[in-house]
């Protein structure tokens, strides 16, 4: 081994001692996560798609629901890095999908309205990847929890899956309602338009009738003679 | 000394090297972790909504990113400073709450003050068509409400709080958007009971006049053309 001056082999194993101490801190720190919760409008023949860069091994769920529009339906499909279609549904109102990421890079999930010729939709969707992020910086995590610090985690947890119903059932009455208030109009312009038609109808049939007994029949016999 | 200096961009021992890789992997890895957010992308003049459906008194923060495709490189890269986004919210009311003009890069709040679904639009402000030069702008974004917007640390550090203490407090504030959310959740059942029930009340009475209107047209038809046949002398 050639001989290095002080400086340089100071700086050399402070060098790798760092590179160590930081492979070691991110080793404990579990792989930033979150979720997003988006929920957007999806006009008539379009096509939306959202792009996430994700690290190899890491748990995702695609949750996504059609609130409003049309017949509540949308196609949904997610790729890989590679291009390969993970998972494709066609007209769907309402799934869920959880997939391990298999390679890191760019995933990418579009949901498209293509097939519909006037009606746009409202989509909500849910991405969770990974883990949430923890609730302190890592120092604190490497020591074990406390009870009343494990009691708290656990009432976090339930509480996110309380959060989590409540999300679904605020999407589902947005759903009911939304249909609730398209039957209203619906009601409301048949009731006025089926009116005008009946009385258009009946004023034309009487008047019509009385056309084929009046005078003017005496010309039309003409013609055959 | 030509051998000492290869030795030395290598390691002088073993696994140095790999060191190296090692550190340039995590120092990627951070990057990458920098900008964890969904994206997607938007046209020049395309404007892009996103709807929040939330109570009350409660906190919305977005962040956004934007990147511009360069040609040259055929990559993205962070946009120029003049290109900014243009971020308007509109409350259930259609009335403007907020309506700013933000950097390429930037962080939008407000806080609702009624019930309801909130739109919050995204367009970029750019007016020369060569910037973009047909191609797309990147906006990373990602958007916060209520409880999740909370920045605990620097709750912690302004309050003084332990560790247990800040378990506890993002419990209570859990607890509190869950109560804002059946609050709302009440306020809406109802006008969802509203329109059934006027919906009820139409179909109902369309009905009744429905079948007063047949009985009375019928009534008019007949004497309209029995005095009508009386005067041809038909009958």
């Amino acid at each position: 081994m050639p001989r290095l001056g002080s400086a340089q082999r100071w700086a050399v194993a402070a060098g790798r001692w760092g590179c160590r101490l930081l492979a070691l801190l991110l080793l404990l720190v579990p792989a930033p996560g979150g979720a997003s919760e988006i929920t957007f409008e999806l006009p008539d023949n379009a096509k939306q798609c959202f792009y996430e860069d994700i690290t190899q091994g890491t748990k995702c769920t695609l949750e996504f629901q059609v609130i409003t529009g049309g017949h509540y339906d949308v196609d949904c499909r997610l790729e890989d890095p590679d291009g390969n279609v993970l998972y494709k549904e066609m007209k769907k109102q309402y799934d869920s999908f959880t997939f391990t990421a298999s390679k890191n890079g760019t995933y990418k999930f579009c949901f498209s309205n293509e097939f519909s010729t006037f009606t746009h939709k409202t989509v909500y969707f849910d991405f969770q990847v990974g883990e949430d992020p923890p609730l302190f910086p890592s120092e604190n995590r490497v020591s074990a929890l406390t009870q009343m610090e494990s009691a708290c985690v656990s009432i976090h947890e339930a509480l996110k899956s309380v959060i989590d119903y409540q999300t679904h059932f605020r999407l589902r009455e947005a759903q009911g309602r939304s249909r609730a208030e398209d039957l209203n109009t619906r009601v409301a312009y048949w009731s006025v338009g089926e009116a005008l038609i009946l009385l258009v109808v009946s004023i034309g049939q009487v008047f019509l009738l009385k056309s084929f007994f009046s005078d003017k029949r005496t010309t039309t016999t003409r013609v055959g003679s | 000394m030509a051998a000492g200096r290869s030795l030395w961009v290598f390691g002088p021992w073993p696994g140095a090297g790999l060191g190296r890789v090692v550190r340039t992997l995590l120092l990627l890895l951070w990057l990458a972790s920098r900008g964890r957010a969904l994206y997607f992308h938007i046209g020049e003049t395309e404007k892009k909504c996103f709807i929040e459906e939330i109570p009350d008194e409660t906190m919305v923060i977005g962040n956004y990113r934007t990147q511009l495709y360069d040609k040259q490189r055929e990559e993205y890269q962070p946009a120029t400073p003049g290109l900014g986004m243009f971020v308007e919210v509109k409350d259930p009311e259609d009335k403007v709450i907020l309506a700013r003009q933000y950097g390429s890069e930037g962080r939008f709040t407000f806080t609702s003050h009624t019930p309801g679904e909130h739109q919050i639009c995204l367009h970029s402000n750019s007016t020369k068509f060569s910037l973009f030069a047909g191609g797309m702008l990147r906006v990373h974004l990602d958007i916060q409400v209520g409880e999740h917007a909370n920045d605990y640390a620097e709750i912690a550090a302004k309050d003084k709080l332990s560790e247990l203490q800040l378990r506890v407090r993002q419990l209570v504030e859990q607890v509190e958007q869950i109560q804002k959310e059946q609050n709302y959740q009440r306020w809406r059942e109802e006008r969802f009971r509203q329109t059934s029930e006027s919906t009820n009340q139409r179909v109902l009475w369309w009905s009744i006049l429905q079948t007063l209107i047949l009985v009375a047209i019928g009534v008019w038809q007949m004497r309209h053309l029995k005095s009508f046949f009386e005067a041809k002398k038909l009958v």
